[in-house]
């Protein structure tokens, strides 16, 4: 029970969070100097037509009357109309999120999969070579710039060695519109499309990959401490005297009360990739929203850019939210007395 | 120290483990012996650091290596020598053959599995290396069964419970359940119930000792208290700076102690009937990276002599009664 209190005052203080960012990210996006009708309508425009636009947007209104407007449109899930496109913001976002997410979430995975282990063998075979080619490997990855990664990779295994596709989400011939999620490898499943499932995997990986190397070393090192830490602990003494064989005692017994900074990490990284992710999506040609965030800040699209910080803001709370509840479902001390 | 009958279950000699720490090297246990007769109730005392948990922890195979190195000696179990089995082989023995009940129940649990879940673990892989079937249901009633056996009251919810749940001397009994699942020939306690107040101690170690006696089993108990000792134990092991010094029937060792060293311990303990007769021990265990020369316990020994600079061997001063000093031989 104390738990459930626990996630609700989390999430209370995540609208708090998330109202003081709307506030934070309208400002700043005013403050900016340059005339966003201006820039939408290009600088052969007359005075007039820019003033049209002006007032058609609501620019040239008080402050506090513009932010009280974006607000009643958010609050009914109306991002509202971009500047430069006059489309409506949330088309833009619909369509570039799931590719962005997808990013995302391909690589969290490889992360996962990757560090996960690296951080388990680094602390098994502590201080042996195992360890230090580990913790070299992860100080690699976490510091080599993704646009670097992102060119080697695409050179390599794509000019190069012709393996995997170097642009886009999908192969041109293949005519599919995931339609039911966004995401293209599990709409493909869901529609039993193999083929195109597997060619969406083949899309994925180089971009995952360049993208993933900083949160693997990440996740690599924390894995690693954490489970150093573990292994000093009594209860792994004991399973050993009670003869609970060092495989189990390794991946069960010191990895699962060792999951728990990682988690958090894995938590912070997921959110932060989403903003991180447009270099990579720049160099792949990744049609996704990080990229999108970008042009329209550079172009100073007012809503569109409010769209994007509004709705990573919302992913990263819930992200943050689903995180709680793992560490929770890992760790029964904090299910049980609610504290962390 | 050879006190005990030689067909010992357990037979430990001149045991010798040094730990490397920053470039010097500490002579941990020097020369340790110790037996443990089938069925019978051995302690092992002596003050803090004094090198009763390696000796418990080179026993069960838990010493880190390194810092730890098994220098010399030789570990006999039921005939076999544990420092000379391969790694699988001795790891086979943990748990079935023989256990530990380990000292501090708030730390000896682990925190993100239920007590259920952790016996289970423990009854599988011994039922594995065993080649024992048994089926799930059957592995959840001895679960029941041993929860029962430590006076547990509700065994299923306690099999349920995560370890936060329950209180210290709770976990000090599940941590027995889990030494006892496997019916262990031997049993090895590292201060039972210190970790815990008083009155639940109590409670613990006379649990301990009613199921040990009901099973059959040898104990090997590793204590400070000699209260404890005097309570439970058959035949009594004194420890000084890493080697045995005097080793008797508890009985013996109570009535008419022959080292300096356990007398000085014996006079430690303060009477509630005896009157003034409590004093402590001047000076301070040794510098174990650079001992003393001979007897370790030399310099803190109000009859030391020159002749103490050599160390001196095993005296026998009575029936499975020995002391290791020239005092003794002089008598």
């Amino acid at each position: 029970m104390e738990f459930v209190f626990f996630l609700i005052r989390r999430l209370a203080w995540s609208l708090v969070v998330l109202a003081g960012l709307s506030v934070l990210i309208f400002l700043i996006a005013r403050v900016v100097p340059g005339d966003p009708a201006r820039l939408a309508m290009g600088p052969r425009a007359s005075d007039v037509q820019v003033a049209q636009l002006r007032a058609e947007m609501g620019l040239d209104r008080p402050l506090p009357e513009q932010y009280a407007r974006y607000i009643g449109g958010l609050l009914h899930g109306d991002l509202g109309r971009s500047l430069l496109s006059r489309r409506s913001v949330n088309d833009d976002i619909r369509e570039t999120f799931a590719a962005t997410f997808e990013l995302v979430l391909a690589t969290i995975t490889l992360a996962v999969l990757i560090g996960i282990p690296l951080g388990v063998a680094a602390a098994t075979w502590k201080d042996a070579t195992v360890d230090n080619a580990v913790r070299l490997v992860a100080i690699l990855g976490a510091v080599t710039p993704s646009f670097f990664l992102a060119l080697l990779l695409q050179i390599l295994a794509g000019y190069e060695l012709h393996m995997l596709p170097t642009t886009g989400r999908m192969a041109p011939s293949i005519s599919f519109v995931p339609d039911i999620t966004g995401l293209m490898t599990l709409d493909a499943l869901l529609h039993l499309r193999f083929d195109v499932f597997a060619d969406a995997l083949r899309h994925l990986l180089l971009p995952s990959l360049a993208l993933a190397a900083a949160t693997t070393g990440q996740i690599a090192r924390i894995t690693r401490s954490s489970m150093i830490d573990v292994a000093r602990q009594d209860f792994i003494d004991a399973a050993r005297a009670f003869g609970i064989p060092a495989r189990v005692r390794i991946w069960k017994y010191m990895l699962r009360p060792s999951f728990v900074p990682p988690l958090t990490i894995l938590g912070l990284e997921f959110a932060s990739l989403i903003g991180n992710a447009f270099v990579v999506e720049l160099v792949f040609a990744w049609p996704g929203m990080a990229s999108y965030g970008v042009r329209t800040i550079l172009q100073k699209d007012l809503n569109a850019v409010m769209g994007v910080v509004m709705v990573s803001g919302v992913f990263f709370v819930l992200v943050n939210l689903a995180i709680d509840v793992l560490v929770g479902f890992v760790d029964p001390r904090i299910r049980i007395t609610g504290a962390r | 120290m050879n006190g005990a009958a030689s067909g010992a279950l357990l037979s430990v000699r001149d045991l010798a483990v040094t730990f490397d720490t920053y470039g010097r090297t500490a002579q941990v246990l020097d020369g340790v012996s110790l037996d443990v007769p089938a069925r019978r109730h051995v302690a092992l005392v002596g003050e803090s650091g004094c090198g009763k948990s390696v000796t418990m922890r080179a026993i069960m195979g838990l010493l880190r290596e390194p810092p730890a190195r098994v220098t010399a000696g030789e570990i006999i179990f039921e005939g076999h020598d544990l420092l000379r089995l391969k790694p699988r082989a001795r790891m086979g023995l943990c748990g079935t053959a023989m256990s530990m009940v380990f000292q501090d129940p708030m730390t000896s649990l682990n925190p993100v599995f239920t007590i259920g879940d952790q016996m289970r673990a423990i009854l599988a892989h011994a039922d594995r290396r065993l080649g024992r079937r048994r089926s799930r249901a059957e592995r959840h009633a001895r679960i029941i069964a041993v929860l029962g056996q430590v006076r547990m009251p509700d065994p299923e919810r306690i099999a349920r419970a995560w370890p936060i749940m329950l209180s210290g001397g709770m976990r000090q009994r599940v941590l027995i359940a889990m030494a006892l699942l496997n019916e262990p020939r031997l049993l090895i306690a590292d201060e039972p119930g210190t970790a815990l107040d008083v009155t639940t101690q109590a409670q613990i170690l006379r649990l301990l000792r009613e199921l040990v006696q009901a099973r059959g089993l040898a104990l090997l108990m590793i204590t400070h208290n000699l209260g404890v000792v005097r309570e439970a134990a058959d035949y009594v092991h004194v420890m000084y700076a890493g080697a045995v010094v005097e080793a008797a029937p508890a009985a013996a060792l109570f009535a008419a102690p022959r080292h300096p060293y356990t007398r000085a311990l014996l006079d430690c303990v303060p009477m509630l009937s005896g009157g003034g007769r409590f004093r402590g021990i001047d000076g301070a265990p040794p510098d174990y990276t650079s001992p003393p020369p001979g007897c370790r316990f030399a310099p803190r020994c109000a009859a030391a002599m020159p002749r103490c600079r050599t160390a001196p061997p095993a005296f026998p001063v009575g029936p499975d009664h020995r002391a290791a000093c020239w005092l003794v031989e002089a008598a």
